[in-house]
């Protein structure tokens, strides 16, 4: 039996439609400044992707998670090749000008392949952790997970492309707790990311040394399992700061002006103080539609793609921001209500993982524009200009709602 | 399929949600902080960002002589100016700008020290541009993001060199003046006066620099004047007028012997306003509005003429002479002599006073003299005599009352106080106690010794002949507080004075119309200052009509030789003043005696003749600038 399109799932399609215009609405924004650039017409692109993006959930919309969970094998092996292929003849673009993350053909920018890469990560994911029946109890259990997801991983770091790797990371902690891992177990996986981060301060890693132990004690997992955590997090410490090294400057130089935007305001912490500022100045109601002079004076960089959110704080103020983060909210609990109800567990772990895609992109995104977070530069689903990122969120969402109908169709109507 | 139980899938479900919810809250209350919390703060920074500030400069005053001839005026130019950015992109318009613009590397450090000074102002590249590069740049500004090009008020000064010491010159002012008291609320790269008047009327002068405010965008690039920002207007600066008479200051320029180094001043005698005040050689002061070409600063600097040193306040010479009169002066006031007091030894060329001869100018002595006849043939016998008389200590005290050791406190930047002793423990110093003898007494009378006068503290003197007898500081807009310095003598001693000066001139006689009916009465005096280095400086003052004067007028010439060489100068001024007609000045004639000092005698008993200590202060004392040169040694002439 094949979905129809009126027996769409409602709620989730009218949050998707809603969000789609406001973002167009601050995309066309974004564009109108006072000296026009190649933004000013932006949101003519950002239609035509809208239109690809419609297209490409009706048609997910209308595949059967049988088929999907078939040909996930294939879509994760082409997704992989094709990154390997960016890392080859991978150009650089916009504000990352010596990355290579854009495939480009004759010239033409085909697209960021990292970004459907996440979608085929989320499948294979959903395909393998569906197919064992109990949910992973060791970290041996972990290993194949985390080599689905550390191949692409990889791949985008040496791009470089940290904000999706985060992503990568995100999706796979999502879809592992999920899917019944133990949170415990999972504080050991991600244990070694701790034990980096505190390795900056030596006092803060000791502690942390001594307090993984005595969590160690108290969950007895296998005696291999501790000595390896344990070892990882002291290897973790060791490495840091050679590590550090050999992050590219302007890494360094983000998660410095992170730290403190003031150090220096011209360059690397331009961004944070532009946005901030942008934003602040905004108030309760804002400066009005297109109306907004950080914006209109190009003060904020790369206002139609990482940072077109300012331009929402700016022109809609506090009241334009709380809309978009409440339809953000309804549209991540859609999605975790539409994995709840799911009929299989494929379905309802590729759901899942969606959810966390789309919320951690959010997460960033808006955490960046007002210093919350470090600046990674990746897009907010459905605000900012791109078409990978549109296409594989569109896909993503005909997905969700092609699980949402399977699952009414059994039954599951209103409960 | 135990781990996707429903009851399970639950629980995880809620700690989802929660996550959701969390995360959510927490942006909602970061939003709310940064957009009411803060938001007059980031407004203001959002109206910083975008709004930069440009000084809009004020109109110096206007500086007119006594009958509104205009001095110093504004005219139209062009300020060529970068709105402020990161240094590189700075760097990077300026490098573009620089074929156009003509910029050497030491100019374009120049003009970044100046943005680092001041970040947040627009950095001026060029001031006083010409229009064809104002036109040339204007087509080309889309390559040059920031660029201000900015209609500017420019000083000018119609007669250039001719009043240049008078009014001085503007500058950019320095990073030292703007920690002055005088200088405060200059902005940084604002024009101040820098010498002459300009400087010391800089506060009226200058006005107040107005704000204008324009929108930029984060290039840089001016968007709009921005409308939301008021706009300050400048305050134009007080007109300044002078006591100077135009006319006449032309005319001394024009009569000025070309090539020669002096000064010359000329005031009313009843209230200090001074007429004309020149010193050559002058210089062009429109070569410093907008900075000076550093070849020209050099040239003005090296300059063995030295253009920049105004003689009339600025140089020391001795009076000589001229110095004769105070000597009466004193002598008349303490009541020691009348006009036609002898001496106890006629002049036969010279004195023998101790072991020394003290020569006259005169070798052939010019006999027994009463006191008017000293003056006219400037005998110096007599008041050798005289001053001996008179005794060091009181002649001390009586010249410093008068005014010999102090400043006349004109109101020009920079006038020096003269050279003279302010007592006898002067010579204590300099020698040692008991080391010196009366024979300085005897130098000092005719204006030898340790003395050194400015031209206009030597006019003022003559000044106070000329009038009532009182002192009326020389001013050329303010009067100095006025001290009631006086001679202390009686109208008809100053009469008499005046009487022996005018035997000096004997007699000028000029034809033609004028409201003295073609002739007036010019009383003077001349004076021969020794310079070790060259040729005498030559000395006249002189004042008419000599019954009621009107103006009195004093000139030095370096190098004259002689003073009767400066006499026709000074008397074709006076009577160019006095509306004689002076197309005919050189029928003028003037008789005057050339009474050229005798060398100084040494003062140290037993030391040879070329002792340096003793006549240091008898040469032109210009060690400001050191026109004379360095060795103060005196030579026999």
């Amino acid at each position: 039996m094949r979905p129809r399109l009126r027996e769409i799932d409602r709620p989730l399609a009218g949050v998707v439609v809603a969000l789609a215009a406001y973002g167009l609405a601050a995309l066309y924004s974004a564009g109108q400044t006072d000296v026009p650039t190649f933004v000013t017409t932006i949101w003519h692109k950002q239609l035509i992707w809208l239109a690809v993006g419609a297209i490409a959930a009706f048609l997910m919309f209308g595949l059967s998670p049988r088929l999907l969970e078939w040909a996930t094998p294939y879509a994760y092996a082409i997704a992989v090749l094709v990154l390997l292929l960016t890392l080859a003849v991978g150009t650089g673009g916009g504000t990352a000008a010596s990355s290579k993350s854009w495939i480009t053909l004759g010239g033409l920018r085909l697209g960021q392949p990292a970004e459907l890469a996440k979608l085929a990560v989320i499948l294979m994911l959903a395909r393998w952790l569906a197919e064992r029946r109990e949910p992973p109890a060791t970290l041996r259990d972990l290993v194949y997970p985390s080599i689905i997801v550390g191949v692409p991983f990889a791949l985008v770091v040496l791009q470089p492309d940290l904000g999706s790797a985060i992503v990568f990371i995100a999706i796979l902690f999502a879809m592992l707790y999920w899917a019944g891992t133990k949170a415990s177990l999972l504080l050991l996986f991600g244990s070694p990311a701790i034990g980096l981060a505190l390795a900056f301060s030596t006092a803060a890693w000791g502690a942390w040394i001594i307090l993984l132990f005595a969590l160690l004690l108290w969950w007895r997992p296998y005696v291999w399992e501790g000595l390896s955590v344990m070892l990882a997090n002291i290897v973790m410490g060791i490495v840091a700061v050679p590590f550090w090294r050999r992050l590219a400057p302007y890494q360094q130089n983000r998660l410095l002006a992170f730290l403190n935007p003031e150090v220096d305001p011209r360059a690397t912490g331009w961004h944070v103080i532009q946005s901030k500022i942008a934003i602040g100045s905004g108030g309760f109601l804002g400066k009005g539609f297109t109306q907004g002079p950080q914006k209109r004076l190009a003060f904020l960089p790369a206002q139609h793609t990482d940072f077109i959110f300012p331009v929402v704080g700016e022109e809609l103020g506090f009241l334009g921001v709380v809309i978009a983060l409440a339809l953000f909210a309804v549209l991540t609990l859609m999605l975790l209500r539409i994995a709840r109800r799911a009929t299989d567990a494929f379905s309802s772990l590729c759901v899942f993982g969606i959810a966390g895609m789309l919320f951690t992109h959010i997460v960033e995104n808006v955490g960046m524009t007002v210093n919350l977070l470090p600046i990674t530069g990746i897009p907010l689903p459905f605000f900012s200009y791109g078409g990978s990122f549109l296409l594989a969120c569109s896909l993503a969402v005909g997905i969700a709602l092609r699980v949402a109908w399977d699952s009414r169709q059994s039954g599951y109507a209103e409960l | 399929m135990s781990s996707f139980h429903p009851h399970l899938l639950d629980r995880r479900l809620r700690v989802a949600r929660a996550v959701v919810w969390l995360v959510i809250g927490v942006f909602v209350v970061v939003f709310f902080r940064t957009q009411i919390l803060e938001h007059g703060k980031y407004r203001l920074q959002s109206e910083l960002n975008r709004l930069r500030p440009i000084p809009l400069p004020a109109p110096r005053g206007l500086i007119m002589d006594r009958n509104g001839k205009v001095l110093a005026e504004n005219v139209p130019g062009y300020t060529v100016s970068l709105l402020p950015g990161d240094e590189d992109s700075l760097r990077a318009t300026l490098r573009r700008l620089a074929p156009l613009v003509k910029l050497d590397s030491a100019e374009l450090t120049r003009v970044l020290l100046r943005h680092s000074r001041a970040p947040y102002l627009p950095v001026t590249v060029l001031t006083n541009a010409k229009f064809e590069l104002v036109s040339a740049l204007q087509e080309r500004r889309v390559i040059f993001p920031g660029l201000l090009i900015q209609p500017e008020p420019k000083r000018h000064y119609p007669d250039s060199s001719l009043v240049a010491h008078l009014i001085g010159y503007v500058g950019e002012v320095t990073e030292a003046e703007r920690g002055q008291r005088r200088f405060t609320g200059v902005r940084l790269g604002g024009v101040v006066g820098k010498d002459g008047l300009e400087r010391q009327y800089d506060d009226s002068l200058r006005g107040a620099d107005g704000m204008r405010f324009v929108e930029v965008s984060a290039l840089g690039r001016v968007v709009r004047e921005a409308g939301a920002a008021s706009t300050l207007l400048p305050v134009a600066g007080q007109p300044l007028r002078t006591t100077i008479d135009l006319d006449l200051q032309r005319y001394v320029a024009q009569i000025f012997p070309a090539g020669q180094r002096g000064a010359l001043l000329a005031l009313n005698p009843n209230t200090g306003e001074i007429l004309a005040l020149y010193s050559s050689p002058g210089f062009d002061p429109n070569a410093f509005v907008g900075g000076i070409d550093p070849g020209a600063w050099r040239r003005l600097n090296e300059s063995e003429s030295h253009p920049l040193f105004d003689r009339s306040i600025q140089a020391r010479y001795p009076p000589g002479s001229t110095w004769k009169l105070a000597v009466a002066a004193i002598a008349l006031k303490r009541g020691l002599v009348t006009f036609r007091s002898h001496m106890p030894i006629p002049c036969r060329g010279g004195l023998q006073y101790g072991t020394r001869f003290f020569r006259c100018w005169s070798a052939q002595g010019h006999g027994d003299l009463a006191l008017a006849d000293a003056i006219a043939q400037s005998c110096d016998v007599y008041f050798y005599q005289l001053g001996l008389k008179i005794g060091l200590s009181s002649l001390l005290e009586e010249a410093n009352r008068i005014g010999f050791h102090t400043r006349t406190g004109v109101d020009l930047p920079g006038e020096i106080t003269p050279e003279f002793p302010a007592g006898t423990e002067y010579y204590d110093r300099a020698y040692g106690p008991r080391r010196w003898t009366s024979a300085v007494t005897l130098n000092l009378a005719i204006g030898q010794g340790e003395n050194a006068q400015t031209l206009v503290n030597m006019v003022r003197f003559y000044q106070m002949l000329a009038s009532d007898g009182r002192a009326r500081a020389p001013f050329l807009v303010h009067p100095a507080s006025n001290t009631d310095v006086t001679l202390g003598l009686s109208p008809d001693q100053l009469a008499g004075l005046r009487q022996a000066m005018i035997s000096v001139v004997e007699r000028g006689t000029a034809r033609g119309a004028g409201r003295f009916g073609g002739t007036i009465t010019i009383a003077g005096k001349t004076g021969t200052a020794q310079n070790p280095h060259g040729p005498a400086h030559g000395w006249f003052i002189a004042f008419a009509p000599a019954d009621k004067p009107e103006i009195v007028a004093g000139a030095i010439i370096e190098f004259a030789r002689e003073g009767p060489f400066v006499a026709p100068l000074v008397t074709r001024v006076i009577g160019h003043y006095l509306g004689v007609d002076t197309t005919i000045a050189s029928h003028m004639r003037i008789v005057l005696p050339t009474d050229t000092a005798p060398r100084p005698m040494p003062i140290l008993p037993g030391l040879p003749t070329e002792d340096t200590t003793v006549t240091d202060t008898s040469h032109a004392d210009t060690t400001r600038t050191d026109t004379t040169g360095a060795t103060p040694t005196p030579r026999n002439r």
